[in-house]
């Protein structure tokens, strides 16, 4: 549990981070991890609570006081054994995710006093890659049964461990030339290395999972093979249709989903297709404050822009958590500032743009200032214009792409998000998961939701009629209670 | 006769009832008859009806009763000339039913009994009674009484004994013939009895007899009985045909089985064939003392003598002890290999006609004093005094009290007071015991050691799998416990399901939930008086009780009924003519399924019988064969199978059980398999766990395997002595098969089978339901690979896979939100949630569904307002010291605002808080707490409560006491408690001033003399039997009755207490209903509930299941910001409610204003649901059980088997009965001496001059000085009056609490002697006792006073000259005492003052003494060997200590005239150097450092601020 009282001796511990000036000379990803003996100390403030919230507030469950007191012990090895009892990819997540665990910890009752987790997290998981204890885990039985997972995001990825691992033959298919999803093509390598993508990718290989890359089911396959072909489909395609911003000028050349860019800047960083589109030396306007929008921010910085500036359509949050709002444990609508702009770059707040403007190429950008909050009232006589090279449309995706559903016959819901309430859609045996049916979200909740549509495929499996079962298999692991 | 109980009904059970009584006899040590020894007796009798009870019927009582010698002269006048010589003749009583022809039939059998037994049926003889003197209740089922007169055959006329037996065996016949309608009080050619349902005064007039002059006896034993409930019946009375007894057997389930398994082998020459037609020899449906009495009488006519029999059914405490002979122990120890102890806190009084005694209890929990006169009277009574008019001071020569232990012995034929070492020694000497025992008794640490069990198959990992190990057994329970030797601690109690509605399919052992004294015995110290504990066991077969052969000592000693495998494995190759072990196989296979447990159960039931057939003497129920194939059956099922199976079959007594198993791994999982029936347990899979946590590096570098697995078997074995203690159960033999357990959530079926007799009340899962449980863990395990993680089970934290938590983040937030915004819409979120998961999948109340009207019901706002509900809401007891003085104060204001009431807690108050503070805001708790620790319990306190709250138990952990580690205890903190800081303060588990009904009725009224305006609330923990508890609460004239769910709780304590004892309250609370509607009790006392209530909903089922009222602890501590950290004993809340810690404490948040919304926010959301059950005012919900349906909906729990209809019952009362409290009790005060006292001292309290009186005092003046320290206490606050303003002297016999909560200047001199709980709550005053100066005795050599002297003395001074009995001061934490004589226990858990013994003291001195100082004069140099040295270190007596001394002797001999004080003084620096300073080792350091912490922010006592400002001043 801990150590009895450290909470009180002890400081939180911030995310060591290479110093900006030296970072965005390159690609090479940002955040350290503590030396040990501060990683123990930051283990040693967990305070093992009757009711953890971090616990809770982590949409894995992740067994986060357990492990916290295992690293306290310098028990690594039983600390990444727990860790992945809950999270199949705890390097994607120890990198990715915004830690809403932290938010949840009930030392951050008290302001800026929440345990390290995030960080504790990814240095498991880091011991356990450099130590060599993560290896490939195949199933000693297999059930006889096929499955064919559509997209190899984190969604995808975790249904498809997680299957294979209870016995079932799993095939995972993808668009795109490699695997990853988002993960490889949407975040930058200095968040997160596609080499810790690609040491994942292997172990699913080794165990068994078959990756099938460049293949575009609903494009260059009919989805009817997929359903004919297997026992179970599970549609993990994510929510890749962008919001658009239409207003005068958008069909300008030079204003780009965000997606279009971070897309090119991956594939350039691995040198594997030369990019189109380019921030170098211009004037950069990236729409959206969110993590979309930070990744373009500091993907143009590395590209030396003549200036970024960054744009949010809501009003600017208040400093510290606002108790009446958002009280803890809930995640704080507070003011955060980006990695990526303390890296450079200007922010604004409550902008409303409403003009793109150029002959040809977009030259001009023209916003008013609004209310900040809904209906965002323009602010009278606050037009402004900024030059604008480059416009990245970063504000959100509003859902799947229809075709591929639209051709299996799955009824979607009114946000045009698979219908799939446990998981399973309209379409027997054809099951949904991650951004494809939660609509877009945070890589834990990717991984959380292949797991648990993994399953209900499983169970499904288990009573669906078909192919006689081969041989007695274990259950997955954990054994589920969630009533 | 018709039988005047009503049978079981819903929740009601007779069989419940519990009785506790006042007692005396009166002999004549000539043995001539007279008439002035019943006359006396019977004087003696009305003198102790303080102690007795009575209904709802104020006329009736619960019983009265004298057993005397044959009066034959009475007879003969009565009955003419024709009657045989004496002795040569017998006379019953009998009662007989009012019905002609019924009564016609029962005459007849015994009649016919009488001439088949070849006797003569002399006459009937109707016995006159004045049924004008009895109560309308008692003669609505009066029977009538008539004497049956036998003539002995010639064969007998000469043989008394064997005419006695004869008469006995036509006894037996014909009871067992008739049934329950037949009742015979006694049959005996040597004593009769008579008795009825009646008060103590009833007595002589109802039975015209005893006022005849020919009524003659040279002995008298009488009795006034106590029962819970308020069908006490006539049979029932005491006394019975050899005993009568106050008191209660705990052991009492598993005495009477193994009995009827002796029966099988009982043989006796002296009853021949005879003795079979009168088995069985126990009546069923009898009280605890009847099942006594129908024992000891079997033994006694089998030919042992009557004290004999004594000292095997009530051996006392003799295991290590020095001061006993060999001879002695050897007779116990002999005796032990033919019975269990039956144990419980009891004086039994006992005769045959020819001796008369009593004796006591091995811990002394019940009081009896006894004189003797100059011209040969002897009166033992349970108080001194009840001969106060009949015998001068100056005719008594000898006085004392029982002793625990000892025998209280005259001998009527020998015309003297047999000492207690002459009647053991003579008896011990009878047969050569102690040589029997050690050539014959073999110990299992003697036997040759045996190759080791071979190495597992399978891999630890997947055993563990297997038998439903969690990542949480290690971590949580054994890797602690390895540590430290001590089970686990929690806090913050049990929100979980109970083990019926979990979805985790627990072990079996968690359906048991562990039984605990409350109010009718005590539960006993295990630590602080381990001096009457063992753990030791035996195996083998046991042979006939009615004989005594060398051959019955032939039985394996097991040191410890934990076993290491080592140890098994010596047991299982026992190789001997005498011992021959078998093993059974108790797994099944895998591929039977569910059906498959039922037969394996069957097989082992078989195999077993066929073992003992074939001469097995040692079953080991083993599960080791458990694998891929095989499944484990529940060990604790199959232990119960084959115990019960064995009882059945007679044979039980053959052979001993031991069970080896890898499923036990906890305190209470052991405790549950030794409760049915397993001797000794072999948990090899927690022992091999234990060895995995030291190589995997868990427990401290450099522990052993050995090391560690020793200290895993000796905390277990800690916290089954804990487990038994808190039963009131010393011994293993008496705690084996005594089932001290309910079920909760077991099939009726499953019950009657395997678990026969154990109460299960709401059905449950059956055979089935625990077959499946056992394979999804056998398919955990099978396949897998052997070394995957344990699942995490989430039972001590919250985890999101675990089990379910009612306290989860959602909740806890939800509330959070609610309360500190203000909205009501949040609330309701949050009661929606936890409303809907209690139905899904956590509480009784869940399941439960309410009938809303169809029409809607009644508009809104016809209902009571919310700001009328919330009164009947209090908060609960939480100390200040387990919580912040923020907190603590936070809840009160919130309280005080809405008119509900807060509580203190067992940690006193500051005295600043009774003032309210500026803003209108008041601090003070209305609710005073008075627990066993009695911490600030003063004259001031009680005087500034609105309700008085004797807590009995809690939630969280039932039959213990309280602690507040050291940490916790700073400088604030310690004032409030009146103790030292620095220093940890336990509570003592046991109230030592209520071992029984009656001292808790004596308690209410201490405290009601301490605050006449108060309202008197019993804290009770829902179990089995509560609600007779309740009933006789409200009989002890309590207004209140607070019935506590085993879910809630707050502070520390074992896990296993918190899971595993007490049940819901909602069990609880409507037996309570149920019993007090029946009993006609209802109208005059409040109920009140409590238990992790949290929303409107609970509160309405409360009150539709009988609760006036609603506590609620939990929930407003989360609304002030309480996350439910479990860490309160740790000091580390970091939202700064359960710590001391200064920084912490500033961090917390919580305002009044938030407890204030949450109160508000439930009493909404009551009355909403009010008005859809179309009521308009709470009073008309309460009781209103009709208002409840079970939920139908809820398919789920009821596939389990629950069935709630016995909670959901409507009790049947007449129309109109009251279902809710109407009216008060009826005054207990108006005859008080105090009300003269007060009178006299008037003018001196409103400050006029000092006063000297005198007066008369006699023991029915009971707690006299607590009402005038109560009315100068009101008049001049704390501080009392001037030194030595009221010198009040008073003569006589003083009652019970003589001197209870004396405030300063108040000084009593008793010239005569004195009761329990002399100067109970001492405040300030002076109490002197001395005897009368015409006294024929010297008092240093005799008893002045009884128990328990000084409980919970704060300030004041006390001179005893005499001796006095057990447990003086205990738990003093100020006083000043000189007493010239203790009992044992003396200066127990005392925490302050000083304490000077002038003679000897008994055994166990200074046992959790952390405070205080005491100066023993040790003449012969052996008090070390008395003293308990745990805690206390001693020295000589020099500098200071001197003076100290020196004045209190001297201030000793002034003020009681003592010769012994005179002795000392007259050689002072002698007698100096014979003194002995006991001082205990962490005062001796407080005092040393006085840089303890310092508190911030108190007022009213010493504190940092305090100090600073005096200082500046």
């Amino acid at each position: 549990m801990g150590e009895l009282g450290a909470f009180l001796k002890l400081k939180r511990a911030e995310t060591p981070e290479r110093p900006p000036a030296e970072r965005i000379a390159d690609h090479r990803e940002f955040v350290r991890t503590l030396p040990l003996a501060e990683l123990r100390e930051q283990g040693a403030r967990c305070m093992e609570c009757g009711v953890p919230f971090c616990h809770s507030g982590c949409p894995l469950g992740n067994l986060i006081p357990d492990w916290n007191d295992l690293v306290y012990r310098d028990r690594f090895r039983e600390a990444l054994d727990q860790l992945h009892r809950t999270n199949n990819f705890p390097e994607f997540t120890g990198r990715l995710c915004p830690a809403p665990c932290e938010a949840a910890c009930v030392l951050e009752i008290d302001e800026g006093n929440a345990v390290s987790i995030k960080q504790i997290e990814l240095a498991i998981s880091a011991r356990g890659w450099d130590e060599g204890w993560i290896v490939a885990q195949p199933p000693a039985a297999r059930s006889g049964r096929t499955v064919a997972i559509v997209g190899s995001g984190p969604a995808g990825l975790a249904c498809a461990q997680e299957l294979n691992r209870a016995g079932h033959r799993v095939t995972v298919f993808e668009r795109d030339e490699a695997g990853g999803g988002l993960l490889r093509f949407g975040v930058p390598d200095f968040k997160i290395d596609k080499a810790v993508v690609e040491r994942r990718l292997r172990q699913l290989a080794d165990e068994g999972v078959e990756l099938c890359y460049g293949v575009d089911v609903g494009g260059d396959l009919d989805p009817s093979e997929l359903t004919a072909g297997f026992d179970a489909v599970v549609l993990a395609t994510g929510s890749r249709v962008p919001r658009d911003l239409p207003i005068p000028g958008r069909e300008l050349d030079g204003v780009h989903f965000a997606m279009e860019y971070l897309y090119q800047r991956n594939r350039a960083v691995a040198g594997t297709a030369t990019p189109s589109i380019s921030a170098a030396g211009k004037h950069v306007i990236v729409v959206g404050g969110g993590d979309t929008g930070a990744d373009c921010v500091a993907s143009a910085h590395r590209e030396r822009a003549a200036s970024v500036t960054q744009i949010e359509l809501l009003g600017e949050p208040p400093a510290s958590r606002p108790d009446d709002l958002t009280p803890w444990p809930l995640w704080p609508m507070k003011l955060r500032t980006s990695y990526a702009l303390k890296e450079g770059g200007e922010r604004s707040f409550a902008i409303s743009t409403t003009a793109l403007a150029g002959t040809g190429r977009v030259e001009r950008i023209d916003w008013m200032r609004n209310s900040g909050v809904p209906p965002f009232e323009p602010v009278p006589g606050s037009e402004e214009s900024h030059p604008a090279g480059l416009v990245l449309l970063a504000m959100g995706f509003v859902g799947p792409e229809p075709a591929l559903l639209e051709r299996l016959g799955v009824a979607t819901d009114a946000r045009g998000n698979v219908a799939a309430a446990e998981f399973a859609t309209s379409v027997c045996g054809v099951f949904a998961a991650g951004d494809a049916r939660r609509g877009q979200s945070l890589v834990v909740w990717a991984v959380d939701e292949g797991r648990r549509c993994a399953r209900a495929v499983d169970a499904w499996l288990a009573t669906a009629p078909a192919r006689p079962r081969l041989a007695r298999r274990a259950p997955l692991s954990p054994a589920p209670l969630r009533d | 006769m018709p039988h005047p109980r009503p049978s079981k009904t819903g929740l009601y059970d007779p069989a419940l009832e519990h009785d506790a009584c006042g007692v005396a006899f009166v002999a004549r040590l000539s043995g001539e008859p007279s008439h002035e020894t019943v006359a006396k007796a019977l004087t003696a009798l009305s003198n102790l009806e303080h102690r007795g009870a009575q209904g709802a019927d104020a006329d009736t009582g619960d019983g009265a009763g004298i057993l005397v010698q044959i009066p034959d002269a009475f007879f003969r006048a009565e009955l003419g000339g024709a009657l045989p010589a004496p002795g040569a003749y017998g006379v019953g009583t009998c009662f007989l039913p009012d019905d002609e022809t019924a009564r016609g039939r029962l005459e007849e059998l015994v009649e016919r009994t009488v001439a088949a037994e070849g006797q003569r049926l002399l006459c009937w003889r109707d016995v006159p009674v004045e049924p004008g003197h009895v109560g309308r209740a008692a003669i609505s089922v009066a029977p009538r009484i008539r004497q049956l007169v036998v003539a002995a055959s010639s064969g007998l006329a000469e043989d008394a004994d064997a005419f006695e037996r004869k008469l006995y065996v036509i006894r037996r016949v014909a009871e067992l013939a008739a049934g329950p309608a037949l009742v015979i009080p006694s049959l005996s050619a040597r004593t009769l009895v008579y008795k009825g349902m009646l008060m103590a005064p009833q007595l002589t007039r109802f039975y015209p007899d005893l006022e005849d002059e020919c009524f003659a006896s040279a002995l008298a034993l009488v009795h006034s009985r106590y029962s819970t409930n308020t069908f006490p019946s006539w049979e029932l009375a005491h006394p019975y045909r050899m005993i009568a007894h106050n008191g209660e057997i705990n052991t009492l389930r598993g005495n009477v089985n193994w009995m009827r398994a002796r029966e099988s082998q009982l043989a006796s020459e002296l009853f021949g064939d005879d003795l079979h037609k009168v088995l069985p020899v126990i009546r069923p449906s009898g009280s605890d003392t009847a099942v006594f009495d129908n024992v000891l009488e079997l033994l006694v006519l089998a030919g042992r003598s009557l004290p004999h029999a004594m000292m095997m059914m009530i051996p006392e405490a003799y295991a290590g002890r020095a001061d006993l002979s060999d001879e002695l122990e050897g007779f116990y120890a002999y005796h032990g290999c033919l019975m269990e102890p039956w144990d419980g806190p009891a004086a039994i009084s006992f005769t045959d006609g020819r001796v008369i005694g009593a004796t006591l209890d091995r811990n002394g929990l019940r009081p009896g004093r006894w004189h003797e006169t100059a011209d040969g009277w002897v009166v033992l009574a349970s108080e001194t005094g009840v001969l106060d008019s009949v015998h001068e001071p100056a005719q008594i020569v000898r006085k004392g009290r029982l002793q625990p232990g000892k025998l209280f012995l005259v001998d009527l034929e020998q015309h003297r007071i047999v000492p207690d070492e002459e009647i053991k020694r003579s008896i011990a000497s009878r047969k050569p015991y102690a040589r029997w025992v050690a050539e014959e008794m073999l110990r299992l640490a003697d036997l040759p050691s045996a190759p080791p069990p071979p190495a597992p198959a399978e891999p630890l990992r997947r055993r563990q799998l297997l038998f439903g190990y969690a990542q949480e057994d290690m971590k949580v329970m054994l890797a602690p416990l390895a540590r430290n030797a001590e089970e686990a601690v929690g806090s913050m109690g049990n929100d979980t399901p109970i083990a019926a509605l979990s979805r985790r399919k627990p072990l079996l052992y968690s359906y048991f939930k562990q039984l605990f004294a409350q109010v009718t015995n005590p539960p006993i110290d295990s630590i602080r008086e381990a001096v009457v504990m063992s753990v030791q066991a035996s195996v083998g077969s046991e042979r006939n009780l009615l004989d005594e052969t060398s051959a019955h000592a032939r039985q394996l000693v097991i040191e410890n009924p934990i076993l290491r495998d080592d140890e098994l494995e010596r047991l299982r190759h026992v190789s001997s003519d005498v011992f021959k072990a078998h093993t059974v196989d108790t797994t099944w296979p895998a591929a039977e399924g569910v059906d498959g447990l039922e037969a394996a159960l069957d097989r082992i039931c078989a195999e077993s019988s066929l073992a003992l057939a074939a001469g097995a003497n040692i079953l080991i129920l083993s599960d080791r064969a458990a694998g891929p194939a095989r499944v484990p059956v529940p060990s604790l099922l199959a232990t119960a199978a084959v115990h019960h199976h064995l009882v059945r079959e007679g044979t039980r007594l053959q052979t001993g059980i031991v069970v080896e198993s890898g499923e036990p791994r906890s305190v209470h999982s052991i405790a549950v398999l030794v409760g049915y029936g397993a001797a000794a347990v072999n948990p090899y899979l927690m022992l091999e766990t234990v060895a995995e946590l030291v190589t995997e590096g868990w427990l401290p570098e450099g522990m052993t395997v050995e090391q560690a697995q020793a200290r895993a078997v000796k905390g277990i074995g800690k916290g089954l002595l804990k487990v038994m203690s808190k039963m009131g159960i010393s011994t293993i033999p008496s705690y084996c098969g005594a089932q001290i357990f309910e079920a909760v959530g077991l099939a009726p079926d499953l019950i009657d089978r395997y678990f026969t007799s154990t109460p299960s009340r709401i059905g449950g899962i059956g055979l089935r339901d625990l077959a499946e449980g056992a394979l999804i863990r056998h398919a955990r395990a099978y396949p897998g690979s052997g070394d995957e993680l344990l699942p995490v089970l989430g039972l001590y934290a919250w985890r999101r896979d675990g089990e379910h938590h009612q306290w989860n983040p959602d909740t806890i937030a939800l509330l959070q939100h609610a309360v500190r915004a203000g909205r009501f819409e949040t609330y309701e979120q949050y009661s929606r949630t936890v409303n809907a998961e209690a139905a899904r999948r956590s509480t009784l109340r869940g399941l439960m569904q309410l009938r809303v009207r169809e029409d809607g019901g009644i508009p809104l706002e016809e209902v009571e307002p919310a700001a009328e509900i919330v009164k009947r809401f209090s908060t609960g007891a939480m100390s200040l010291g387990s919580i912040s003085r923020e907190a603590h104060e936070t809840l009160a204001v919130a309280m005080n605002r809405i008119g509900g009431r807060s509580n203190t807690g067992e940690g006193g108050e500051d005295p600043v808080r009774y003032v309210p503070d500026p803003n209108g805001d008041s601090r003070r708790s209305k609710i005073k707490q008075v627990a066993s620790g009695r911490f600030g319990v003063n004259a001031n306190y009680l005087a500034n409560a609105d309700e008085l709250q004797i807590k009995m138990a809690q939630g969280a952990k039932p039959g213990e006491g309280g602690q507040l580690p050291s940490h916790k205890v700073d400088r604030y903190i310690a004032s409030v408690r009146l103790t030292t800081p620095g220093v940890g303060l336990i509570s003592p588990p046991p109230h030592h001033d209520i071992y029984s009904i009656e001292d808790l009725k004596q308690l209410i009224y201490d405290l009601r003399c301490g605050n006449p305006d108060a309202r008197i609330s019993v804290k009770l923990v829902a179990e089995v039997g509560v609600g007779t508890v309740a009933a006789g609460v409200a009989k002890a004239g309590a207004d209140h009755v607070l019935i506590s769910g085993h879910e809630g709780g707050t502070g520390a304590s074992p896990v296993s207490s918190i899971l595993h004892a007490g049940i819901p309250w909602e069990i609880g609370l409507a037996e309570t209903q149920q019993t007090l509607v029946l009993n006609d009790l209802r109208s005059r006392i409040w109920v009140q509930t409590d238990g992790q209530l949290k929303t409107g909903r609970d509160v309405v089922v409360a009150a539709l299941l009988g609760a006036d009222e609603m506590g609620f602890a939990t929930a407003p501590l989360v609304a002030t910001g309480c996350v439910m950290m479990r860490a309160c004993h740790l000091n580390t809340c970091p939202v700064g409610i359960a710590t001391q810690d200064p920084e912490l404490r500033r961090r917390f948040a919580g305002k009044p204003e938030h407890v204030v919304n949450f109160f508000f926010f439930v009493a909404e959301e009551a009355r909403r649901l009010m008005a859809q059950l179309g009521i308009a005012r709470f009073e008309d919900l309460v009781g209103r059980v009709d208002l409840l349906d079970a939920d139908e909906a809820l398919a789920d729990w009821k596939a389990r088997g629950i069935d709630l209809a016995n909670v959901l019952r409507v009790p049947e009362a007449p129309a109109g009965a009251p279902l809710r409290r109407t009216s008060p009790q009826e005054p207990a005060l108006a005859d008080a001496l105090d009300w003269t006292l007060i009178d006299a001292s008037r003018e001196t309290i409103d400050g006029g001059a000092p006063l000297e009186a005198s007066f008369a005092i006699r023991n029915v003046d009971r707690t006299v000085g607590g009402l005038l320290a109560y009315a100068v206490t009101r008049a001049r606050g704390a501080a009392g009056l001037p030194e030595g303003s009221l010198r009040l002297t008073l003569t006589g016999a003083a009652g019970q609490s003589f001197g209870a909560w004396l405030a300063p200047g108040i000084e009593l001199t008793l010239v005569g002697d004195a009761n329990d709980y002399v100067g109970k709550g001492l405040s300030g005053g002076v109490l002197a006792l001395r005897p009368p100066d015409t006294a024929g005795f010297r008092a240093e050599e005799n008893v002045i006073a009884g128990n328990t002297i000084l409980y919970g003395a704060t300030a004041g001074r006390a001179f005893f000259r005499g001796v006095v009995g057990e447990r003086f001061a205990v738990r003093n934490s100020g006083a000043h005492a000189v007493v010239e004589g203790v009992g044992d226990h003396g200066c127990e858990y005392m925490t302050g003052g000083v304490v000077v013994v002038l003679g000897r003291t008994g055994r166990n001195f200074a046992a959790g003494m952390s405070g205080g100082i005491a100066y023993v004069l040790d003449e012969d140099g052996t008090f070390a060997t008395r003293c308990n040295d745990e805690l206390v270190g001693l020295d000589p007596v020099a500098g200071e200590d001197a003076a100290t001394l020196l004045a209190l002797v001297e201030e000793h001999g002034r003020r009681t005239g003592s010769p012994v004080a005179a002795r000392l003084l007259a050689v002072w620096v002698d007698s100096l150097a014979r003194f002995v300073k006991v001082l205990p080792h962490d005062y001796k350091r407080a005092l040393e450092h006085s840089d303890r912490p310092l508190s911030t922010g108190g007022e009213g006592f010493l504190t940092a601020e305090t100090e600073t400002a005096e200082a500046a001043a």
